[in-house]
């Protein structure tokens, strides 16, 4: 057992969360690679968007295997920096745009 | 950036770049994983395609080059080896040829072996590095190249600058852009079978290309949307732990990691296209390999087999036991890669 909370290895050993729940493991993981192929979106398109997604929910197995992924699937180094810089965005955003409950709450508040 | 050799590397030598690939701890060798697919020894079937590589000299000197190509290379191949290889494509219907190099066009035999081999009545493959077609002593090339109808397969790693730049060289891509457009008005390009214009992209770093399909739906959109470009096929093709390549993986510290990737990614369906089996290779100096892979790594066909292109013989050559090794898990990652992109059906 590790003495660590997260370790690289356990990136590629992903597919041993399905040793106990077989059934609902197999669900997930057909329904994941239906997601990441081509569609209305393109594989390189859907793959830049998990890139930002990995990042805004923090997710260190994501953001390795979405890296890598991204240049796979033909993304640039501009292009996956971008990717971040609109996660950071969005989030950055969230915490603004609550500032006008901060604000809605101050201002009954005071006087 | 000059080549391994011109740097008196011993990385230059095809024996230390074996034993570099020969002491990594890997799960397997390549031999045994053709073997646990029913697949061992793997043999050669009839020739289709008839690769000639012309020479190591080249303008540019990219870090991924498995042939250690540059403009210090002095190796290219004569008239009278050119000679040889008529004679034999004449004693045979392979139906065609691919030049590859270095940059192929500038060895100075180049059009009159290009033009030998169309009034052969065979179907040419020019491997294009773009560039080429910009330097001021091309500049009839464009024009010849569509004249003899001669498909060009040319390299761009990535539809945008930065990629292409890091991989290839600062203006790589400027110039690429212009010879397309140069190849575009030229007819090329267009869905016209006579004027195919393939580009082949390779991964810019330590990961395997992605899905062909998906990369040329994607290329063809954002050259369209960026330069008006447009091109009928692009090939996806993975890069070889050899040459330069090999030096930028030690050197990158990934070495180990991208030759594990290539051998857990090891796709038995790729194994029936590898173009091994329906290739002969040429060497400059008139030797025949199985790939040009095996080439630079000096791997000469099977003994027995006949091992200059004086003496070729397609009926002896068929059937022969490819030499493999480590490097071929290259050619059997994911979807697989050749030449002509990837290996196995979709």
């Amino acid at each position: 057992m590790a003495n660590h909370y997260y370790s690289d290895e356990d990136l590629a050993r992903f597919p041993e969360i399905g040793k106990n729940v077989p059934d609902l493991a197999a669900k997930f993981f057909d329904w994941y690679s239906a997601v990441f192929a081509d569609g209305a979106l393109s594989a390189r398109e859907k793959s830049i968007i998990a890139l930002a997604v990995a990042h805004a929910v923090q997710c260190p197995y994501c953001i390795d295997a979405y890296s890598r992924d991204a240049l796979e699937k033909g993304a640039d180094l501009d292009q996956m920096t971008e990717a971040v810089h609109v996660a950071a965005a969005i989030r950055g955003g969230a915490s603004l745009v609550h500032g006008l409950q901060m604000r809605g709450h101050a201002l009954k508040l005071g006087m | 950036m000059t080549s391994l050799l011109h740097r008196r590397l011993a990385l230059a030598s095809p024996d230390v770049q074996h034993e570099v690939l020969g002491r990594l701890p890997l799960a397997r060798d390549f031999d045994e994983a053709l073997d646990r697919v029913g697949q061992w020894p793997l043999r050669s079937e009839e020739i289709k395609i008839f690769q000639i590589n012309v020479g190591k000299l080249c303008n540019q000197t990219c870090r991924h080059c498995h042939v250690d190509a540059g403009p210090d290379r002095r190796e290219v191949m004569t008239r009278e080896t050119m000679g040889w290889c008529l004679e034999a494509l004449e004693k045979t219907t392979i139906p065609t040829v691919d030049i590859t190099g270095g940059a192929p066009e500038l060895n100075p035999h180049f059009r009159w072996l290009v033009s030998e081999c169309r009034a052969l009545g065979r179907h040419v493959i020019d491997r294009c590095n773009l560039t080429v077609l910009e330097l001021a002593s091309q500049r009839e090339l464009p024009a010849f190249l569509a004249d003899h109808e001669v498909e060009v397969v040319c390299s761009l790693p990535h539809y945008r600058a930065p990629n292409t730049d890091r991989q290839r060289g600062e203006g790589v891509y400027e110039k690429s852009i212009a010879a397309l457009r140069q190849l575009n008005a030229l007819g090329y390009g267009q869905g016209s079978p006579s004027l195919r214009l393939v580009l082949v992209t390779n991964p810019v770093g330590a990961y395997l290309p992605g899905s062909q399909a998906s990369l040329e739906a994607e290329w063809k959109r954002e050259l369209w949307r960026i330069h008006q470009i447009r091109f009928d096929a692009l090939y996806c093709i993975t890069n070889m732990p050899i040459s330069r390549y090999l030096e930028w993986l030690i050197e990158s510290g990934n070495l180990e990691g991208y030759m594990e990737r290539l051998v857990t990614a090891f796709n038995p369906a790729a194994v029936n296209g590898l173009m091994c089996r329906n290739t002969i290779s040429i060497g400059w100096d008139g030797q025949l390999y199985d790939c040009d892979f095996n080439q630079m790594l000096d791997l000469h066909v099977s003994p027995g087999a006949p091992a200059h292109i004086r003496d070729f013989q397609a009926a002896a050559l068929q059937g022969r036991p490819i030499i493999v090794g480590r490097h071929c898990f290259g050619c059997t990652a994911g979807a697989g890669s050749s030449c002509g992109g990837v290996t196995s059906p979709s």
